[in-house]
């Protein structure tokens, strides 16, 4: 018994495949860079729409005009709108990001030296949630009428309604006041090359993170986990002979994992926007405490570099989210188009 | 030979409620037997039972004279084998994150059946009329036919005795439905079939035998061709005489 037809489809060969997922790595990557584009444009706008002149922060209170038209050539502000755009945009593509106010270093630079504590700090938070998230997600949902199933979801839901700086305050009431067991805050002024005191100084912030994003994480994924506990596919399985575990390994994971990868990308990019208040709790001389003191010192090219930097990362891990939600789902594979 | 003995059986999700009360059949050897009822009358429960998915509250089911315990994980494994199920739904029972070739060698893996994994599903998918190419590709590439075609090639793999089919037919539309319908009477020349469905002209049309079910407890069985012709009990009456017909009215005039 013949079909009358046969069909083919794009992703018929593995060659197929791949040149699909590259050509959707290319459309995305444009898209990547019209957002960026569109992000260089709300900066600048939202910079120039606050009140006084940039030159204000480089004068003090009783600057005379020739001061204040001087330090207005300095910073190019006396130049007309279209012409300071330009410039903006064309140092961007350079990623010459200025040089600061204050310090009068190189602004790339100093975020460059700031990433070094905020970069770790958001990996090991992510991982430490990952690490709960996962199993202790999978387990609620597999064992949701017991009762630590039920503790589980109960918890992870007071975690979500807990501000991020209160679990803060929490952690080092306990481990570092109570218990002396964690320094409270601070980190080495000679940075990682003083490993062992910077990497117990990552220790509670890290673990606050974890936590506090761990909560959310277990929602989602169990969740997923209900959704593939109550699939037509999973019973079938049992049905025609696969044990429990094997059932769920064999289509679980793979199905779960979908819709949390694109959490993920989201909880990853507010993590590391999270990590400024973190900081500040802590006294880490990373990213987001760099941004407050640029704010409080009116340090344009620093706020400006720190804003556009975080969103190129925080753009850069939606697009490797969506990214890996393709390879892993063989329905998305095939498309080459965007989805919003 | 007796291949399935349901003796009173009888069966609730809750204490207040049952599904199935003292429900009683049995089902030879190399027989075609449809299980036909109206939606809400027990007889995806009873299947459930069947396959050992849930146990009855009182009552014996016995596969080939052996009585189905599914805490006996060896003798359910046995019992696999023998026993292959197609669902309804052929959108949904397939994992859409698998090839076609991982999803049809599932119960050979599952039941550990040694071999040439490989061949035995290029076999199963010739025999429900698919090309060996199909193995390669993914379950949204098909249409619901050929997934149900998918389905019933994993049904098969194994070289069961007895073939399930739970409204394997229902989801799809009516020359899909007469196509799938031939790919199993094919079938039920070389295994058991059980069917359950709804629509009593689909099991008139495969099954040699009937067993009506309505609201828990089986209220007619025997030979379709003598039930369908002269029923017995008000309910299969009813049954039959709500089969739509086509009536070709002049709307002209």
């Amino acid at each position: 018994m013949a079909l009358p037809f046969k069909p083919r489809y794009c992703c018929d060969t593995p060659r197929a495949r791949t040149s699909a997922i590259l050509a959707y790595t290319l459309r995305r990557t444009l898209i990547l860079i019209v957002s960026l584009f569109v992000a260089a444009v709300v900066l600048f706008v939202l910079l120039r729409l606050l009140p006084g002149d940039p030159a204000n922060a480089l004068l003090g209170v009783g600057a005379t005009p020739q001061q204040i038209e001087a330090a207005r050539a300095q910073v190019g502000s006396d130049q007309p709108l279209h012409v300071q755009f330009g410039t903006f945009i064309g140092n961007l593509a350079r990623l010459d990001l200025g040089t600061s106010f204050v310090s009068r270093a190189s602004v790339l630079e100093e975020i460059g030296n700031r990433m070094s504590v905020t970069l770790p700090l958001t990996a090991l938070g992510f991982l430490i949630a990952i690490t709960l998230a996962v199993p202790l997600g999978m387990l609620s949902a597999i064992r949701a009428d017991r009762w630590y199933g039920a503790a589980i979801s109960v918890i992870s839901q007071l975690g979500i309604a807990i501000p991020v700086f209160w679990v803060g305050i929490l952690l080092v009431t306990l481990f570092a006041i109570n218990l002396r067991w964690l320094p409270s805050g601070g980190f080495p002024l000679r940075g990682w090359s003083n490993f062992g005191e910077a990497a117990i100084g990552m220790v509670l912030p890290a673990l606050t993170i974890g936590l506090v994003m761990g909560a959310s994480l277990l929602r989602y994924v169990r969740a997923a986990t209900l959704d593939v506990l109550g699939s037509d596919y999973l019973r079938t399985a049992r049905a025609l002979g696969a044990g429990f575990t094997e059932a769920l390994v064999r289509h679980g994971l793979r199905n779960g994992a979908v819709p949390v990868i694109s959490i993920l990308g989201i909880e990853l990019a507010t993590t590391f926007l999270g990590a400024v208040v973190i900081e500040r709790v802590f006294s880490l001389p990373g990213l987001g405490s760099m941004l407050l003191l640029a704010i409080q010192q009116r340090d344009y090219p620093n706020v400006q570099g720190v804003l556009f930097v975080s969103t190129l990362l925080v753009l850069i891990i939606g697009f490797a989210a969506d990214l890996a939600q393709r390879l892993i789902d063989p329905r998305l594979r095939g498309r080459t188009r965007v989805e919003a | 030979m007796t291949l399935i003995s349901v003796d009173r059986v009888s069966f609730g999700y809750t204490a207040e409620r049952r599904i199935l009360d003292d429900v009683s059949f049995a089902m030879e050897s190399g027989d075609t037997v449809g299980l036909v009822g109206e939606s809400g009358s027990g007889k995806t429960t009873l299947l459930r039972l069947l396959l050992g998915l849930a146990r009855p509250d009182s009552g014996t089911i016995t596969f080939d004279g052996a009585s189905l315990d599914p805490r006996n994980a060896a003798f359910m494994r046995q019992f696999r084998r023998q026993a292959q199920i197609v669902f309804q739904d052929p959108y949904s029972s397939l994992d859409p994150r698998q090839k076609i070739s991982s999803i049809i060698a599932e119960p050979l893996r599952s039941l550990r059946i040694p071999g040439d994994h490989r061949q035995m599903v290029a076999d199963a998918l010739s025999s429900v009329g698919l090309d060996a190419d199909a193995a390669g590709r993914y379950p949204h590439q098909f249409s619901g036919g050929q997934r149900q075609r998918i389905a019933i090639a994993r049904a098969i793999v194994a070289g069961p005795r007895l073939l399930l089919a739970d409204e394997a037919v229902s989801a799809l539309d009516l020359t899909t439905k007469i196509r799938i319908v031939e790919l199993l009477a094919s079938l039920g020349t070389r295994m058991s079939l059980l069917f359950v469905s709804h629509d009593i002209g689909v099991v008139a049309a495969l099954c040699r035998r009937i067993v009506i079910l309505e609201r828990s407890r089986i209220v007619e069985s025997g030979d379709t061709a003598e039930v369908l012709a002269r029923p017995q009990h008000p309910y299969t009456q009813r049954l039959l005489a709500s089969v739509p017909r086509l009536s070709l009215k002049d709307t002209r005039s």
